[in-house]
């Protein structure tokens, strides 16, 4: 048995220490929102966050959480209205959607380190999340969104 | 001229003949279709036609899809051009994507069709609803029809009004309309669209962004048992002769392993490794040590399809003529000069994000499947030969597709997890890994095309020949819809789309061979625009090539081309316009994007431009792209693409917009940085770091400009797939002199022809 926090909340799941997480939180935990794409940590579908920081759950080993805190994008913000979920809608990004759990749990761990990001900054952060759609430009545009969000709730 | 039937046609004539019904149910009113023309007309069986959208008591409107939702939110557009013409409040309308179902008739996504076939249909449907709605309202309300109008889910006339809702409740609605009828039923002037052409939020994207959208890798059902695929050397000529799972058996959590028994022939010997988890599978998978025995196709590589394809086009009987203009040998004959080029395409993989899977399981004597899937009427026999059972025993549930691009057209994965259910009694979620996807997807067949053009005096063209060899999707899937050539010899039309362009060239000659060691070796599968992927990257090449021959600026050579004259003036309804419009869309991009000015050094502008899918449902398209070549290692850099597009009424304008970003750049992806090859009889590169798609990174500046028109609309997903990839080969050309004729391009292919 590994136990660790998920979205706030603690669990203990039976699957070995070295299984993936992602599967982990999928089928044992039933979060399906991170997904199974690639299964070698380079198309970011099943990006979650330990500790805030972004990683890939499907090459995480259950026992590397032990103890940690897992977020996952239903547990992102409470009512699915985190500044990024709410600039993705309104920015109309996802086409088929299924990389786009990784991608907004990609883009708030950028946005948490800095808050305003450069074409550049953004470019080096989400190089690693495949968009199979391409909706790359709205992905971008996206996080602008949100990013300037943030500046007028601060202001 | 040659004009094959074309596929979509047949299929927009089958939903169209269909007699309408309207009719009050219980739940309230339904509009549809009878599912066979006549049977449902008249009698109580006629209450349960095929319904495509339908009423209720409270006022909701439930309009059921038949398309797939993968990633084009077609759910969407198809409601909203029922709710605009129904005259219903779009916060009313609910949309509901429907399982297989025989009254539903042919359930596919694909080759752009889906607003395209629905336009007409639903437009009418949504008519008629309104016209009966308004009667009935006129009644209840006391008045004479010609005084009320619709609006917003209510009749109005003067200060009095009633709701769609109560009119259900209240009224008698009961009416049918025969075809001839609901032809003329007053479809709305354009001024009068309130839905159409308007900004709207897809209605699937917000569960896309909580983790909340279903996917058919997000199926569950108790009790089910996990299963890896554990596939054959070769996709058909495969059989197994012995498993030993004895390293298998440490794996925690790990059953069995199965060789599947398969009467449909659809997946020959593969095997399915059955476990607790998908962990368990996917590790007991790698233990599991299988024995085939195959055949010739183990031994097949890249060049040998490519040097077999060239072979079949270089013999003049072979293959399909799919155009045969008379007087084509003879323009050759007595062409004062002639230009001739081959060009090439690699293998390329859909490499959609979520892997193919299906879950399986028989209840209350239907078998069950749970699946993303693109063409549910293709896959429903295949299901019923493998697990012996009438067709009307299975349904195909629907699910969000993690991703299309055609490969779930081919519905091979959903067969494999029910032989699999079948054989253990137990519910099977058969998961495919990344690379096992790859390795079986049905990829982009490589291809070979010579094209051909004569001049005559003064420059004049007097003659061009295409043809086109490639493995052929619909001859492996579907040989149903495969039309015969002038010559009587069947082909795919799938394959050589594109190559029947609009440009007036004389005597015109097309052919279409099938690689035959393609569609041995594997399942060609019908890839993003399909066809017009290689036809268009030869076609538009060739014209650049051409002008440069003729000495004839690119784009003055193609708008002169582009007259409009003879068959290539167009002809209603969707097609109205022909080549001008095609000519229009080019000129608009070329200035846009500066065509003519001078460039940095190493820098170069491309145009291209093609009519999407076919010729009765052109999308005309024209793309400029500018590169910039480092003449030292031949590294292709793309700074902008300019992209504008005629494709009649935008129905869902952001929507529409989304698409076109997506192909431009797909069609990038493809032309810079995908592309496999056979080896030992399978795809060489099966995840990422080996095959890799476009990223952020590579994004270049991208302007997408829509022509304003009121003709009817057409197709999107698609077309701007295949003029980015020739617009960036004639760009590289203009920039260092390099001219390109493999797709995809590589820099030691530029750094080479820069040399030559």
């Amino acid at each position: 048995m590994t136990t660790f926090k998920i979205n706030g909340r603690q669990v203990s799941v039976k699957a070995p220490e070295d299984s993936p997480l992602l599967w982990a939180i999928r089928d044992e935990i039933g979060l399906k929102g991170s997904k199974f794409g690639c299964g070698i940590g380079q198309c970011g579908a099943c990006t979650v966050h330990l500790d805030g920081q972004a990683i890939r759950s499907c090459v995480t080993p259950v026992a590397a959480v032990a103890g940690r805190a897992i977020t996952t994008i239903e547990g992102l913000d409470p009512k699915g209205a985190h500044p990024l979920q709410t600039a993705w809608i309104e920015a109309q990004v996802p086409q088929c959607g299924y990389c786009q759990s990784g991608q907004i749990m990609q883009a708030a761990a950028l946005l948490t380190t800095t808050p305003h990001p450069s074409d550049a900054q953004i470019d080096d952060a989400m190089n690693g999340n495949l968009c199979r759609c391409m909706a790359y430009v709205r992905i971008k545009q996206a996080i602008k969104l949100a990013a300037r969000g943030k500046t007028g709730a601060h202001a | 001229m040659n004009a094959p039937v074309n596929p979509a046609d047949q299929m927009s004539d089958a939903l169209s003949r269909r007699n309408f019904l309207i009719t009050l149910t219980g739940a309230g009113v339904a509009l549809g279709f009878a599912g066979q023309a006549g049977a449902a007309a008249g009698g109580p069986a006629g209450f349960e036609p095929t319904i495509w959208y339908s009423l209720g008591r409270d006022g909701t409107v439930t309009v059921n899809i038949i398309r797939a939702e993968l990633g084009q939110h077609v759910g969407t557009a198809i409601a909203r051009i029922v709710a605009d013409e129904l005259e219903a409040d779009w916060s009313k309308v609910r949309i509901r994507t429907v399982d297989s179902d025989a009254k539903w008739g042919l359930m596919v996504t694909g080759g752009s069709w889906s607003v395209w076939q629905s336009y007409p249909i639903y437009s009418q449907a949504g008519a008629a609803g309104r016209t009966v709605l308004i009667e009935e309202g006129a009644r209840l309300l006391g008045v004479k029809p010609a005084d009320c109008v619709a609006r917003n889910s209510a009749v109005h006339a003067g200060k009095a009004s009633i709701s769609y809702g109560d009119i259900v409740a209240k009224g008698n609605l009961a009416r049918t309309f025969t075809p001839e009828q609901l032809a003329k039923m007053p479809v709305k002037p354009a001024a009068e669209r309130r839905l159409i052409g308007k900004p709207a939020r897809a209605r699937d994207i917000p569960g896309k962004t909580n983790g909340q959208g279903v996917y058919g890798l997000d199926a569950t059902v108790p009790g089910m048992v996990y299963a890896r695929p554990k596939l054959p050397p070769t996709r058909y000529d495969s059989t197994v002769v012995a498993i030993d799972d004895s390293a298998a058996k440490a794996v925690p959590g790990y059953q069995r392993s199965l060789a599947l028994d398969d009467p449909s022939g659809t997946v020959p010997g593969w095997v399915v490794v059955l476990a607790d988890s998908f962990v368990a599978a996917d590790r007991a998978a790698e233990l599991v040590q299988v024995t085939w025995k195959s055949g010739e196709a183990a031994k097949v590589s890249e060049a040998d399809l490519q040097k077999h394809a060239a072979d079949l086009v270089a013999d003049p009987k072979a293959g399909a003529l799919v155009v045969e203009d008379a007087g084509v040998d003879a323009a050759f004959a007595g062409a004062v000069s002639k230009i001739e080029a081959t060009y090439t395409t690699s293998t390329a993989l859909h490499f959609q994000m979520e892997p193919v899977n299906a879950l399986a399981f028989e209840k209350d004597g239907i078998f069950e499947i749970h699946t993303g899937n693109q063409w549910q009427s293709l896959v429903l026999p295949w299901l019923a030969k493998a697990l012996d059972r009438p067709a009307d025993k299975i349904v195909m549930k629907s699910y969000l597709l993690g991703g299309g691009f055609g490969r779930r057209l081919n519905g091979d994965y959903a067969v494999g997890a029910a032989l699999a259910s079948k054989a253990i009694g137990k519910p099977v979620k058969l998961v495919f890994t990344r690379a096992d996807d790859s390795r079986f997807d049905s990829p982009r067949s490589p291809t070979v095309q010579v094209v051909k053009m004569a001049f005559g005096e003064g420059g004049r063209v007097t003659a061009m020949d295409h043809t086109a060899a490639a493995g052929w999707p619909t001859l492996a899937m579907a040989p149903f819809f495969m039309p015969k050539g002038a010559n009587g010899v069947a082909y795919d039309p799938f394959s050589v789309n594109g190559a029947d362009h609009w440009y007036t060239v004389g005597a015109q000659r097309v052919r279409a061979v099938n690689n035959d060691l393609a569609n041995k070796t594997f399942r060609p599968g019908w890839l993003r625009s399909v066809g017009p992927g290689w036809t268009n990257w030869a076609l538009e090449s060739f014209m650049d090539e051409a002008a440069h021959k003729a000495g004839v600026d690119p784009l003055a050579f193609r708008l002169k081309l582009l007259d409009g004259a003879g068959r290539n003036a167009g002809s209603g309804p969707t097609a109205v316009g022909g080549a001008r419009r095609q000519a229009a869309v080019l000129q608009k991009v070329a200035a846009k994007a500066g065509w003519g000015k001078p460039l940095p050094k190493n820098t170069g502008l491309g145009l291209a431009t093609t009519f999407g899918q076919e010729r009765d449902m052109p999308t005309w398209v024209a793309c400029a792209a500018r590169v910039r070549v480092d003449p030292k290692t031949g590294e292709v850099k793309v700074e902008k693409l300019d992209l504008v597009v005629d494709c009649g009424i935008v129905v869902n304008p952001d929507g529409a917009l989304s698409q076109m970003q997506g192909a431009s750049l797909w069609g990038m992806s493809l032309a810079l940085f995908e592309g496999t090859a056979f080896k030992d009889g399978q795809v060489a590169d099966t995840n990422l770091g080996a095959y890799t798609p476009l990223r952020m990174a590579d994004v270049p500046d991208l302007d997408v400009e829509f022509v304003a028109s009121n003709e009817p609309p057409v197709g999107l997903g698609e077309p701007a797939t295949t003029v980015v990839g020739p617009a960036i080969g004639n760009a590289i050309f203009s920039a260092v002199g390099a001219r390109v004729r493999d797709l995809p391009i590589r820099a030691d292919a530029v750094l080479k022809a820069m040399k030559t």
